[in-house]
């Protein structure tokens, strides 16, 4: 697997080389003479960190960061609200003239316009959060989050009376049918028979959309439903419906829904801004990519709900620390797609990097 | 006691062409106060908006790719809004033109030429165009309101958008994520400015203001957009065919706004995204009415609305204002114009009769 992931990265550099060299644009303006005594670190997030979800998670990171380096060491600036496209190119422009010395996108949205601004700002280091190209000044980091899926996957599979679970997507991209699988996936080994309906909002956060397609879903016999959308509005209806439960996505939402809530994933950025602000401070920041998971603890789950029987637990534990130590992993032959086609066979697994360049495609059982 | 809006016999002129600079000036003082009362420096917060992208010249390049596809769209809307004809669709119209040069764009993929860039163009306009005409036909022979048509095919086209995003436009080299292939060199604008982010959609704003200026004041059209919305009767007395103008007005506001499609998508977008409609078609609204449904006004508008989205993003980072701050500025400068349009009109008198307010 550590091979296949280097043939990963390689193949995301050389995605690099089609894109052409456009010329350099001096009159863009040059960055403002950095003071040296403090690194300016700026966030640019697609929401507000109050959706508690995923931009909350990168702001926590943000305030880890700080807490960890000093604020007498680091100076950060956070844009909200951040449209994807031409006008976050405008964004990340002034950031990089007001002198900041890293810049961090959080959205995959954001890669062209990151990718032009890094190539007019060599000095100023830019880090694409879910994304697939790189730079010389341009790293990318992401999480497994598909391994916390698989966790919850166990427990909704264990936990079910129905049989039938929800998947709340955004988009369907890669991130998002491999966290559908992965979940899919674990809950079929606790239930063979176990039924995923998926169902995809065209949105990241669009609280009045996640809760229809969740009394939507409700009605339609689901009795568990994880989300992947950043807020917590189909915790919510989860709590007000009565149903077995749901997860929180991005951060523990147990707030917005004590009974419903039935774990969460967690992403915790700190340890991965930590390293990069400090490589700025050190002036060793080299370009690369980050993927980690559960081992790492990018990614965590959160505590289980006192709800959750002890053998559910002990499963869904089982499952964390198989992924942890290697000896489960969330995509373990056999796999076989709706269509019939084997995916993996048995005692194969799907490499996680080459499930994300692939087309989408789920597991049997899944209705998307 | 009550309240009488009574029309004013003659209407001051002066004051049509004040009212919007009164907005801008309303908005900024009422700005002021309102986020200084939240804990900004409501001052600060004002000259960050307004007058920072103005008077920094990084920002002036931002000003231009901002404001070019805004007075485009908002110049289309006026020739309709002139013949009283309400067309609210321009996003989805600007979306079927960034689509329809889409598809040239990757019909000609493997092709190099002059000519694909001026194809794309036709191929936008067309596109908003054909956007357009449904409910211009609609309105036109059936009588059907062409706001509600002109708004619900927006979401339309964001549906097709997506549709065709994610399903067969997709590139093969991006991972699974929804965008087209990106444009090659003979498929994007050219930079005019060296040096700058400034691309061909800029003069073409230009352009397009000053031809809309000598159509709507020079030609026979323009006398017959303008009769047909302020005196129908007398426009059928003179012969003109109301529903031929209807129809045009609105189809020369789609193929505006697909041309501005088309520049968006062939200049800062490079490739076709999800993210592609990013509200330009409802600005252009404000844009419209605060240039006073005048070519040249709407390009001062455009401007002034480019100002305030610019500013916004520098607000934000300089006194961490919040992103809605440059909501509430441009719904504020539509409120002060739309109240002071009133009042230009009509004067406000209070009256002992009720029964003559009308059911209060």
């Amino acid at each position: 697997m550590t091979q296949k992931k280097s043939n990963l990265s390689h193949t995301r550099r050389n995605i690099l080389k089609i894109g052409g060299a456009a010329a350099a644009l001096p009159l863009l303006g040059g960055r403002a003479f950095a003071q040296m005594s403090k690194v300016k670190a700026a966030f640019v997030l697609i929401g507000t960190p109050d959706d508690n979800g995923w931009n909350f998670g990168h702001d926590l990171g943000r305030l880890d960061m700080l807490a960890a380096l000093g604020e007498e060491n680091v100076e950060t600036t956070v844009v909200t609200n951040v449209a994807e496209g031409p006008d976050s190119e405008r964004v990340f422009r002034e950031l990089a003239q007001q002198g900041n010395d890293i810049i961090f996108g959080t959205s995959f949205g954001y890669g062209d316009a990151m990718l032009k601004v890094a190539k007019q700002f060599p000095d100023v280091k830019f880090e694409w959060a879910t994304g697939f190209k790189t730079a010389s000044n341009l790293s990318i980091y992401n999480a497994k989050f598909h391994e916390g899926r698989a966790v919850l996957g166990t427990i909704a599979g264990a936990m079910s009376e129905t049989g039938v679970g929800a998947y709340l997507g955004s988009f369907p991209i890669p991130e998002v049918f491999m966290g559908v699988n992965a979940f899919h996936l674990a809950a079929q080994k606790q239930n063979p028979d176990f039924v995923t309906k998926v169902v995809y909002i065209g949105s990241w956060f669009d609280p009045a959309k996640e809760a229809d397609a969740a009394r939507a879903l409700i009605d339609q016999g689901v009795d568990v439903i994880t989300q992947h959308t950043d807020g917590p509005a189909a915790l919510q209806v989860a709590e007000e419906r009565g149903i077995i439960g749901g997860f929180g996505q991005g951060a523990d939402m147990s707030a917005f829904a004590p009974k419903a809530h039935l774990t969460a994933i967690i992403d915790i950025w700190g340890p991965y801004y930590i390293k990069a602000v400090k490589s700025i401070m050190d002036g060793n920041w080299k370009e690369g990519s980050s993927w980690e998971g559960l081992a790492a603890g990018e990614v965590v789950i959160g505590p289980y709900n006192p709800k959750i029987p002890a053998e559910v637990v002990a499963a869904a534990e089982a499952v964390r620390l198989g992924i942890i130590d290697e000896s489960i992993h969330p995509y373990d032959g056999l796999i076989v797609d709706t269509e019939g086609v084997v995916r993996a066979e048995v005692g194969d697994v799907i490499d996680d990097g080459e499930f994300w360049a692939a087309e989408a495609w789920y597991a049997k059982g899944i209705e998307a | 006691m009550a309240l009488l809006l009574e029309k004013r016999p003659n209407p001051s002129r002066a004051m049509v062409y004040l009212t919007p600079v009164v907005a801008v000036v309303l908005t900024m003082v009422v700005g002021a106060v309102i986020f200084s009362f939240m804990g900004f420096n409501g001052i600060v917060a004002v000259n960050e908006i307004f007058f920072t992208p103005l008077l920094n010249p990084l920002k002036w390049q931002d000003l231009a790719v901002k404001s070019a596809p805004l007075i485009i769209i908002a110049v289309g809307l006026s020739i309709g809004y002139r013949a009283n004809v309400w067309n609210i669709g321009a996003e989805g119209q600007y979306i079927v033109g960034g689509l329809s040069a889409t598809a040239v764009a990757l019909a000609t993929a493997d092709m190099t030429g002059w000519w694909i860039l001026p194809l794309m163009g036709l191929a936008g306009m067309a596109g908003g165009m054909a956007w357009a005409f449904v409910p211009a036909i609609l309105r036109v022979r059936l009588n059907v309101n062409e706001i509600l048509t002109s708004l619900m095919l927006a979401y339309v086209a964001v549906e097709l958008l997506n549709y065709l995003v994610f399903g067969p436009w997709k590139s093969p080299t991006s991972f699974g994520q929804p965008q087209t292939i990106a444009f090659s060199a003979d498929q994007s604008l050219p930079y005019i400015i060296p040096g700058t982010i400034v691309q061909l959609g800029a003069p073409i704003a230009l352009l397009v203001a000053l031809i809309a200026w000598l159509l709507m004041s020079r030609s026979i059209f323009g006398f017959e957009v303008r009769t047909v919305g302020s005196a129908p009767q007398a426009a059928r007395h003179a012969g003109f065919s109301t529903g031929r103008t209807i129809l045009f007005a609105l189809l020369i506001g789609g193929g505006l706004a697909g041309l501005a499609g088309m520049l968006e998508v062939a200049g800062p977008f490079g490739r076709m995204v999800p993210q592609f409609p990013t509200g330009y078609g409802f600005t252009a609204i404000i844009v419209a009415f605060l240039g006073r449904l005048h070519p040249i006004g709407i390009v001062f508008a455009g401007l002034v609305l480019a100002i305030t989205f610019v500013g916004g993003e520098v607000a934000q980072t300089t006194i961490q204002l919040p992103n809605a701050a440059v909501g509430i500025f441009q719904a504020m400068m539509l409120f002060f114009l739309l109240a002071g349009d009133v009042l230009t009109r009509y004067r406000i008198r209070f009256t002992r009769t009720s029964s003559s307010a009308g059911g209060t």
